[in-house]
């Protein structure tokens, strides 16, 4: 049988620019990085002290891996098991081998409901497909329900952030754009409106509950998926993850086929490992579980759809499959020294930071530019491994995805290399962490060629980098090494 | 093909190197030999209810910026009368199971609303405060779970009024997430969902500062009753 197909890069990202390129308009936008900086390094610290709270950490981590292992490992068994508990559960599922079956999907039931809106909650895998562009192009508005969502959807933007999609956003400008945007789309904002968070979350409680109290159709997506009992899991903060999952007529529950877990004792590590490791809380505010339909409460038409869309790809691959492990915590996103300079967008992709530099490339292949120098995105410090909670070998996979950029050739890959080399290399700080990757590297590469890790780059090219603002090396490893001082994992690097 | 079928084929061919059975049929032969269970940091491997798990579920909880009050048996009902009453609060609904020597005392003090008779989101979105039981309580993380039974209501009673009033029992404190985690099991079994709570609702979107209450209520009041 052939190789599963590869995802269709989105239209969205088809112009995009190769990392490098996008990393230097990012570099230039110091809004952003003071934000990415100080969002970066409060996470840290917080998931810091909450994992130290707990010895056992390390087991946990191992017993994360095998749960999710053991359903990618077996994984047609599993996704089998999982409709036929959903099925007897009340609900109907649905498959797609692609973006573009599941977002007909939603559409087709959205429209089989009369409906001209959605509301939303946030769900990656809902923007991987963009099916709000598709609902949209079928005359149906989809609300993004979280606060960060909403205020990228009212800015036009896209998220740069997992878990805190907005923070390349400060406070000002967010309430300029409520007092300018929100009337048009529902209730406005109050005109007294400050700039003070709590002042700018009563005003999104007000907007949001109009569209809550009257939405008939909701969409969402699941952190878990457990093929035993068929219950799938939401784990949120806000609470309008809860508006969504209950107080609809119809919920659709766009999930990617790598969320089963096999069993339901397999959520006691995942409920320990992802909010510790994800908002750096002992636990979320809200998590909720549902299991197709419950009589009298909540939805009473359930729909699941169980999406491919490149993953199956990935599972093809020995050594890359244990990124579908990830459970999008983005840990290694607030540990990663390049993410925190370059911030999101400049990956190309819904999924950015160290899991996107491997996953985008497994999931979409490396015939693009940007996806040939993701693998580049990297001084293989090895930071994100130490902070992943299942253990995904991040710094490994980004070797193995250089030797496939390398082999195929070609003046493209060898280029795009070297232009992520040189940009490591064009400023000492980055270089620095490089040099510092490139013992880890070294270390991975055992007896292969390290020709192609950054270090040995065109010096040449540094000259059309624009610096980002003064810092000497040794302020910023200062404040990169000395803040977050006296935890275990902190020492441990 | 099918989109069904062709996934499946796609996912069994992509998986073909796997030589392990599931672990589902290994368990099945193996019966219930159960793991040790993992987690819980602090709080070491205490029963429910007992001294210390408490005190961690109590400082846990009101970490989370809730309100803690502890009372014992028989003065439940007249604690939650006053912590509504403090709050200034006027109306409230009550799941049809709820002890009804409280429903009583809450009756006498404010406007209540049963729950059969607050049947759509924008009847509770009228009402002040809501007054549940709980399924069990987690000291190592400050969470109450629900299970919607019969003391709990129906998921939106918990979710669109702004004051959650929530009442524990010391003995359906457990020590950590994998005791809750096993103590669950059965819910979904019998067709419930479950509402895990750890704390009000808060937002972090702003600049990283943290903000009680977005979508959910607002407040919440934690009232943990004995051990006598
Ligand atoms: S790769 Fe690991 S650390 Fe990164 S988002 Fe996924 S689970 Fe979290």
């Amino acid at each position: 049988m052939s190789t599963p197909p590869v995802q269709e890069t989105s239209p969205t990202f088809v112009g995009m620019p190769a990392f490098p390129k996008a990393a230097h308009e990012a570099l230039a936008n110091t809004q952003q990085r003071a934000n990415l900086h100080n969002a970066t390094h409060t996470i840290r610290a917080k998931r810091a002290s909450v994992v130290a709270e707990v010895p056992e950490w390390e087991a946990l981590r191992v017993a994360g891996a095998d749960a999710k292992d053991e359903a990618l490992h077996h994984l047609g068994d599993y996704l089998e098991q999982l409709e036929e508990s959903l099925t007897a559960n009340g609900a109907v599922v649905h498959w797609a081998r692609d973006a573009d079956e599941a977002n007909r999907i939603v559409v087709d039931i959205a429209r089989s409901k009369e409906v001209d809106e959605v509301v939303k909650v946030k769900s990656m895998a809902t923007q991987e497909i963009e099916l709000n562009e598709a609902l949209e192009e079928a005359g149906i508005s989809a609300w993004e329900t979280d606060l960060a969502e909403l205020i990228v959807q009212l800015f036009g933007d896209r998220p740069s952030h997992i878990l805190v999609p907005a923070i390349h956003r400060n406070r000002t400008e967010i309430r300029d754009v409520f007092l300018r945007q929100m009337g048009e789309f529902g209730r406005p904002a109050p005109a007294d409106l400050t700039d003070d968070p709590a002042r700018l979350a009563e005003a999104a409680r007000l907007h949001l509950r109009e569209k809550f109290l009257r939405a008939r159709v909701a969409v969402s997506g699941a952190n878990f998926a457990i093929a035993d009992t068929g219950t799938l899991v939401v784990v949120e903060s806000e609470g309008n993850g809860r508006m969504c999952l209950t107080l609809p007529e119809t919920l659709i529950s766009v999930v990617g086929i790598e969320k089963v877990l096999p069993t339901w004792d397999d959520l006691a590590p995942m409920l320990q490992l992802l909010p510790r490791s994800s908002t750096g809380e002992r636990m979320n505010p809200y998590t909720t579980m549902w299991s197709g339909v419950h009589e009298g409460d909540g939805p009473q038409e359930v729909h699941v759809i169980l999406l491919d869309n490149g993953r199956s790809h990935v599972l093809a691959d020995a050594l890359g499959r244990q990124a579908l492990r990830c459970i999008r915590c983005s840990a290694c996103l607030n540990v990663c020294p390049v993410y925190e300079r370059t911030g999101g967008h400049a990956y190309g992709s819904v999924y950015p930071g160290p899991i996107g530099a491997v996953l985008n490339p497994q999931l979409r292949g490396t015939a693009s530019e940007i996806d040939q120098s993701l693998p580049y995105a990297s001084s293989l410090c090895g930071a994100c491994f130490d902070a992943c909670p299942v253990r995904i070998n991040i710094p490994e996979l980004l070797v193995e995805l250089r030797g496939t950029v390398a082999e195929q050739g070609g003046h493209r890959a060898e280029s795009a290399a070297m232009k992520a080399a040189a940009w490591v290399l064009s400023d000492p700080r980055r270089l620095a962490v490089a040099q510092k990757g490139a013992t880890t590297a070294g270390r991975l590469l055992g007896k292969r060629t390290i020709t192609k890790v950054p270090g040995l780059g065109a010096w040449t090219d540094a000259r059309n980098v624009p610096s980002p603002p003064t810092e000497t090396f040794r302020q910023w490893w200062a404040r990169e090494r000395g803040e977050t001082s006296g935890t275990q994992e902190e020492e441990q690097r | 093909m099918s989109a069904r079928d062709d996934i499946l084929a796609r996912v069994r061919s992509a998986t073909s190197d796997i030589t392990t059975e599931p672990r589902l049929l290994a368990r099945v032969a193996s019966s219930a030999a159960d793991e040790p269970s993992l987690g819980g940091g602090q709080t070491g491997n205490e029963s429910g209810g007992e001294q210390g798990t408490l005190e961690l579920f109590v400082e846990n909880v009101a970490d989370y910026r809730a309100t803690v009050l502890r009372t014992r048996e028989p003065d439940v009902a007249a604690t939650v009368v006053s912590a509504l009453r403090s709050a200034g609060l006027r109306s409230v609904v009550l799941p049809s199971g709820l002890d009804g020597s409280w429903c009583e005392a809450l009756g006498e003090a404010f406007e209540v609303v049963p729950e059969s008779e607050a049947h759509s989101p924008q009847a509770l979105d009228v009402i002040d405060a809501v007054v549940t039981g709980c399924a069990l309580g987690i000291a190592a993380t400050g969470t109450i779970v629900l299970d919607h039974s019969g003391d709990q209501g129906r998921r939106e009673l918990t979710l669109v009024p702004d004051t959650h009033l929530c009442v524990i029992r010391a003995d359906q404190v457990v020590p950590d997430v994998p005791e809750a985690v096993a103590r669950l099991g059965a819910a979904p079994h019998r067709g419930q969902p479950l509402t895990w709570i750890s704390g009000p609702s808060a937002t972090s979107d702003i600049e990283l500062q943290r903000v009680e209450g977005v979508h959910g209520p607002r407040t919440l009041v934690v009232v943990l009753v004995g051990p006598d």
